[in-house]
């Protein structure tokens, strides 16, 4: 049961953002909702390289007979996080340019596109 | 030159991915200089696209590219661990598609984009969402599907909300931002989940070990959901007539290619990676439904629409609907190999390019409208058949073809789909033509109030040569796939349904061998 703690939050951290992301109505808001879904999915992908007591997948220095947590998933995670940056980056200018062209940041004020 | 085509599928990524960088330099030198390279590096990668199209389709085996050293494995491995990739008759017709749609689409750019500022960025995020659709086009290995996936949300919402002076553009790209990245997250779980599962994120090595545990159908609902997203099929269409809409004109036919792009994600997935370890009725189905779905809403919605942009991207929306029905009957019939199955693959995979051509037209004509007539508003402009009579001619070539009606390419891909959906289900074939016939009204009746009709204030301006040449270049293409199908169907089209309905062995064993 302790074993799979890090998979409850990390699937808790995605529901929490998804929840976000449909109930929210500030552009901010919405922007840590995705956060919170990415943190939530690279969580996942971390917790499932994980070995009990493993140490860093480094080969030069490893001990011998000690498991290695698995590398592909930090790698995978590497990438994420960085992709991650530029499209929280990337939100976040278009709120501004939203907050400048209507001096809101609420969802249900900015409608020129319905229908 | 055999260097040249062994090394053209990692080319046709690379070139643009290095164009997109070295535009920003070079327009600092000269802005001339900088389209002139442009031009070269768009050039060069539809020369790429044909060499390694034309390289899959006359070999029998989907070709392999193996990145950093050879394809044998250190250490004994058993499986695959290089980044690999992977080019069968599928992804070769998705290149041709996608090559088709860049390079109009960045000739068509240099006049329409001329008088502002800001090309410099323009160009570049343009090469770089046709590296990222090309690569998404291309891989064979799932995490950089997402890592492709990642880079066209992110050059495409650059380039939807590029024109930062309107508030619209800016919601459409925050919208379609939010849901692209959700979608991506979606796919990047799903790859973990199989990661878990399997240990290997190469898809002929997933699909070459999937058992179709409930993990796996987890796997499938997230990719399912994501990729329908991500192609603007109805219930989950919200961003795409925003970004088509408020895209400039040519951007907004390479968002069509690159929806198709997740569309190509998503038949891979279903066909190649899960193939026959799921029910594949069950999600023949699920796809025939959502596009029952898709041509219905795009189709409604499109006659209630008075922006002209709007309304054709609608018109794009309820296109997807024909694609995903095509494929729906043919993933429904995969297992038993009925052959109307293959009938509306082929016609399904056959609309796509179709679709592309002629929704581009559409899409770049309507730009040269707007420029004309100074508004997007159906209601406010008029007559301009007068001032525009080629635009008018390509208006109407790129509407027909939309609607299904014959010479022209929609009729013979929607033809196909018709007689092959009415052998299983003929209520599918009756939805299918009864949108095909209401779309045409739709487009009668911007045609009517766009061009017909006297002349409103002064003479309009007329579309300047690049931008002639690239809506010229996408209707000759959408006369001759209309008069010549079965030509394309044999030569292009039946080898990327092949690959799909029943080359899963061959493109599992071209890279785990036997």
């Amino acid at each position: 049961m302790i074993g799979n703690f890090p998979y409850i939050i990390a699937i808790l951290l995605v529901i929490l953002g998804i929840y976000a992301l449909l109930f929210k109505r500030n552009l901010i808001k919405i922007v840590i909702g995705i956060d919170l879904v990415e943190t939530g999915v690279n969580l996942f992908l971390v917790t499932l390289g994980y070995r009990n007591s493993g140490i860093a997948p480094i080969y030069t220095y490893a001990p011998k007979a000690k498991p290695m947590v698995l590398p592909t998933p930090q790698a995978l995670t590497l990438t994420s996080i960085v992709i991650g940056l530029a499209t929280t980056a990337l939100l976040l200018s278009f709120a501004i340019f939203i907050y400048r062209h209507y001096k809101t940041l609420d969802v249900n004020k900015i409608k020129e596109l319905r229908g | 030159m055999n260097a040249l085509i062994f090394n053209a599928p990692v080319l046709l990524i690379a070139i643009p991915l290095l164009g997109a960088f070295a535009v920003p330099l070079i327009g600092r030198i000269s802005v001339p200089l900088r389209r002139i390279f442009t031009g070269l590096i768009a050039l060069l990668t539809t020369a790429c696209a044909g060499l390694v199209a034309a390289h899959v389709f006359t070999s029998a085996a989907p070709i392999t590219y193996v990145l950093g050293g050879m394809a044998t494995l250190p250490l004994g491995m058993h499986f695959p661990i290089r980044i690999i990739l992977e080019v069968d008759g599928m992804s070769a017709f998705m290149v041709i598609l996608t090559a088709l749609v860049l390079i109009t689409a960045i000739f068509y750019s240099f006049p329409y984009w001329r008088r502002r500022s800001g090309g410099n960025m323009y160009e570049a995020l343009f090469l770089l969402l046709g590296a990222g659709i090309f690569g998404m086009e291309l891989t064979g290995d799932l995490f950089n599907f997402f890592v492709f996936l990642e880079i066209t949300s992110i050059a495409a919402c650059g380039l939807i909300g590029f024109r930062a002076w309107q508030g619209k553009s800016q919601e459409a790209a925050f919208k379609t931002m939010t849901l692209y990245t959700v979608s991506g997250l979606f796919v990047l779980l799903a790859i973990g989940l199989l990661y878990g599962e399997y240990d290997g994120l190469n898809i002929a090595y997933l699909a070459a070990h999937i058992g179709g545990s409930m993990v796996d159908k987890i796997a499938l609902g997230l990719l399912l959901t994501a990729l329908a997203m991500k192609a603007g099929a109805v219930p989950m269409h919200m961003w795409a007539p925003d970004a088509y809409g408020e895209a400039p004109a040519p951007i907004a036919a390479v968002l069509v290619a690159n929806s198709q792009a997740s569309l190509y994600g998503l038949f891979r997935v279903l066909f190649t990676l899960y193939g026959l370890t799921i029910s594949v009725t069950a999600l023949g189905w699920i796809l025939i439904t959502l596009a029952l779905l898709t041509i219905f809403v795009g189709v409604t919605m499109a006659l209630i629409q008075s922006d002209i942009k709007r309304l054709i991207a609608y018109g794009a929306v309820s296109q997807i609907g024909y694609m995903l029905l095509g494929v729906g009957v043919g993933l429904a019939t995969s297992a038993g190999h009925q052959p109307f199955g293959l009938v509306a693959m082929q016609g399904g995979i056959f609309h796509m390019i179709n679709d592309a051509a002629c929704v581009g037209l559409l899409f770049l004509s309507a730009g040269a409208v707007i420029r004309a007539a100074g508004t997007r508003n159906l209601n406010r402009m008029g007559g301009l058949g007068h001032d525009l009579p080629w635009t008018a001619v390509f208006f109407m070539i790129g509407s027909f073809a939309l609607a299904g009606i014959p010479p022209f390419n929609g009729f013979a891909s929607k033809l196909m789909i018709y007689e092959s959906t009415f052998r299983y289900s003929p209520i599918l074939a009756v939805i299918a033509i009864l949108g095909s016939i209401l779309l045409l009204a739709v487009f009668v009746k911007v045609f009517q109030s766009a061009f017909l009709g006297p002349r409103l204030g002064a003479p309009a301006a007329r579309p300047s040569g690049w931008m002639f040449a690239a809506m010229g270049t996408l209707a000759v293409v959408v006369i001759a796939f209309g008069l010549f199908p079965g030509f394309f169907v044999h030569t292009i089209v039946t080898p990327a349904a092949k690959a799909l309905w029943m080359g899963r062995d061959a493109y599992i064993g071209a890279v785990m061998g036997g």
